[in-house]
């Protein structure tokens, strides 16, 4: 017990009592382990600040009907249950349907407006999201087109093909449907032109509820537009499960979009991981011409050593003492320093607050007392090469 | 049986003879010095018998044991246990306190023990100085303090290469004046010196030359 304090004692006193030397090598592995542990800390929460990023540029997963009928709304719902509420950002149910404006044949696309708004983030609007009935926002090549303007009005009238056949079968109710929208239409206002720089701009948008009554069907969509905060393995997980519903309902990636998230994530994480190798490697460096430098320096303290009767054993155990102790303590410092680069890279870059990870901590320090330790094994090497008749020999 | 004998030692660096066939004894409790001219190959001599070199030729029997033929683990052994070293230039770990740089020495011997190492920096007129780095010593003080770490592990044989070599006048009275207590006290002591003054006072001076024992003095008036 004895012996271990009064080794502790040495490797101590050399440390604080032969300051400036042994501050160089604390130095750098502090400013090392502060490096490896911001960045370790940013490379976790990389994919959770850029995934809320990536979710500005749109939809990453499309709920399309498996088959000819269209998507009821029961089912969609169903579907959305499967994902996780905190990670769905935005949903999007849509309506296509075929409609004359002035008697020009046009998409209207019916929309739940605010998951519109929430997955399509990117969407311009000039003017207003329509929100009350009877308003219309018109996509701006077709606006050019007819020569509309916010503010105007539109007389959107519904022609549906299949209901004229099924009049001439003798549907009634379909028929009667028919002549009310076909002939008169109905007057929406126009509340907003919108930009995508997509085919959208051809469409007009309204409201679902405005859709069933113009076409006096309810409840049927065409697509579902999901933008969900995941990675694409976990976009796959959900469309499996919701495959695995058999509720009608074909669930789809947009390719477009999970791949290039997928891309620039791994390109971003391997880049972090290669500035952490190469800053922990210049650590290495550092510590270990500190290291050459303190044993060539100390070889008559090492010569006496060995003239009082040390083993090579113990002046290893000395030398390693003092690099592992450094170590130990650069990488303390590294988890504070790292915490508060961390936290300032994620307020200038994310502007969002990064949360502390306790397993940072044992992870730094044991992989900067290892960097250290490797990086001490050649100089100390040395030191056991010394001879004691050194201390003899005058300088 | 002699403490210590060197039968025929010969130290060669290439063509160079440091020490050439050069035998004789130190008994017990004997105190004796060693002179010669630079190059001479004392400190040659002072390393093979402190076990921290061995010779090209010859037999070191220390205690009856040929250290000549031992590893050098067991060198380190052995110099632990049975030798203390006094240096020229101290070779204080100068970091370390008065009183630490004795418990070195313990440290590797056996254990370290404060209140020992204190007692024994008393021994050499150091109690108060004791917590001082070397930097903070004089001369003498930091040459007591490394006397007082040869000592304290009670070795066999106190090895001394010029240890007045850089003291002043009353220093070195004073380093003489612990060697004739040590004498007294029974600690066998070989000092290699250039100053007369300080061969004197042993019983029995061996003169090196070009590495060969060039002659023998008994001291007559060798006082305890
Ligand atoms: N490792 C070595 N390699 C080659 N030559 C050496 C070595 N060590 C000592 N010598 C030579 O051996 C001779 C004796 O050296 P030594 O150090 O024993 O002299 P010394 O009597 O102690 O001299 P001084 O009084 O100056 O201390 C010298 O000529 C020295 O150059
Ligand atoms: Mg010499």
């Amino acid at each position: 017990m004895k012996k271990q304090k009064m080794f502790f004692r040495m490797i101590t006193a050399s440390l604080i009592r032969r300051h400036s030397r042994m501050l160089v090598a604390l130095l750098a592995i502090a400013v090392g382990a502060t490096i490896l542990s911001g960045l370790v800390t940013i490379y976790y929460d990389v994919p959770r600040q850029m995934g809320a990023q990536f979710r500005n540029y749109g939809a990453n997963m499309l709920l399309l009907p498996d088959g000819d009928e269209k998507l009821s709304e029961e089912s969609a719902d169903k579907a959305l249950n499967v994902i996780d509420k905190e990670k769905l950002v935005g949903a999007a149910p849509y309506r296509y349907e075929s409609v004359t404006i002035n008697t020009m044949p046009v998409i209207a696309a019916a929309a739940d407006m605010d998951g519109a708004k929430a997955a399509s983030p990117y969407w311009l609007v000039n003017g207003d999201w329509p929100s009350v009935d009877k308003e219309v926002l018109v996509g701006k090549t077709l606006a050019a087109t007819l020569g509309i303007k916010q503010g105007g009005t539109v007389n959107v009238v519904y022609e549906n093909e299949t209901a004229e056949e099924k009049a001439d079968k003798g549907d009634d109710d379909k028929s009667k449907a028919k002549e009310n929208a076909a002939d008169e239409g109905r007057e929406f206002v126009v509340s907003g032109i919108l930009e995508t720089g997509g085919t959208e701009e051809d469409y007009i948008f309204i409201s679902l509820n405005d859709m069933a009554e113009l076409t006096g069907v309810k409840g049927k969509l065409d697509a579902v537009e999901l933008s969900v905060s995941a990675s694409q393995d976990e976009l796959k997980a959900y469309a499996d499960k919701i495959s695995a519903l058999d509720i009608n309902v074909s669930p789809r990636l947009v390719k477009r979009v999970t791949q290039s998230e997928t891309t620039v994530l791994t390109k971003l994480q391997a880049l972090v991981f290669l500035v952490t190798a190469v800053v922990l490697l210049l650590t290495m460096i550092c510590v270990a011409t500190t290291m050459m430098a303190v044993v060539a320096e100390r070889r008559k303290e090492i010569g006496l050593r060995k003239a009082l009767g040390a083993s090579n054993g113990s002046i290893i155990a000395e030398f390693m003492g003092e690099g592992l102790l450094l170590g130990g303590v650069g990488g303390l410092l590294g988890v504070v320093f790292g915490y508060a680069f961390a936290q300032a890279v994620s307020m200038n870059v994310f502007n969002s607050s990064i949360s502390f990870r306790p397993l940072i901590l044992p992870v730094t320090v044991l992989i900067s007392v290892l960097v250290t330790g490797l990086a001490c094994l050649l100089p100390v090497r040395n030191a056991t090469d010394v001879d004691p008749a050194v201390v003899l020999k005058g300088e | 049986m002699s403490l210590l004998e060197l039968k025929n030692i010969s130290k060669i660096y290439g063509d160079l003879k440091a020490l050439d066939d050069v035998s004789f004894k130190v008994e017990k409790g004997e105190w004796l010095a060693i002179m010669g001219p630079s190059g001479s190959g004392k400190s040659t001599m002072m390393n093979i018998i402190g076990c921290m070199d061995k010779p090209s030729l010859g037999q070191v029997l220390l205690d009856g044991v040929d250290i000549s033929k031992e590893s050098s683990k067991s060198l380190t052994n052995i110099r632990r246990d049975k030798i203390g070293l006094i240096f020229q230039q101290f070779h204080l770990v100068n970091y370390l306190t008065a009183v630490e740089n004795v418990m070195v020495s313990q440290y590797y011997h056996s254990m370290p023990d404060e209140k020992e190492a204190m007692e024994a920096l008393a021994r050499v007129g150091l109690a108060e100085r004791a917590k001082h780095l070397p930097s903070q010593l004089s001369g003498g003080e930091q040459q007591r303090v490394c006397i007082a770490r040869a000592l304290i592990n009670y070795p066999e044989i106190v090895l001394a290469d010029e240890p007045t070599g850089n003291l002043d006048e009353a220093n070195e009275n004073m380093v003489i004046d612990i060697f004739k207590k040590l004498h007294r006290d029974g600690t066998t002591l070989i000092v290699v010196t250039h100053d007369p003054e300080v061969a004197e006072v042993a019983q029995r001076t061996i003169v090196l030359e070009h590495g060969r024992l060039a002659k023998e003095i008994v001291n007559e008036n060798f006082k305890d």
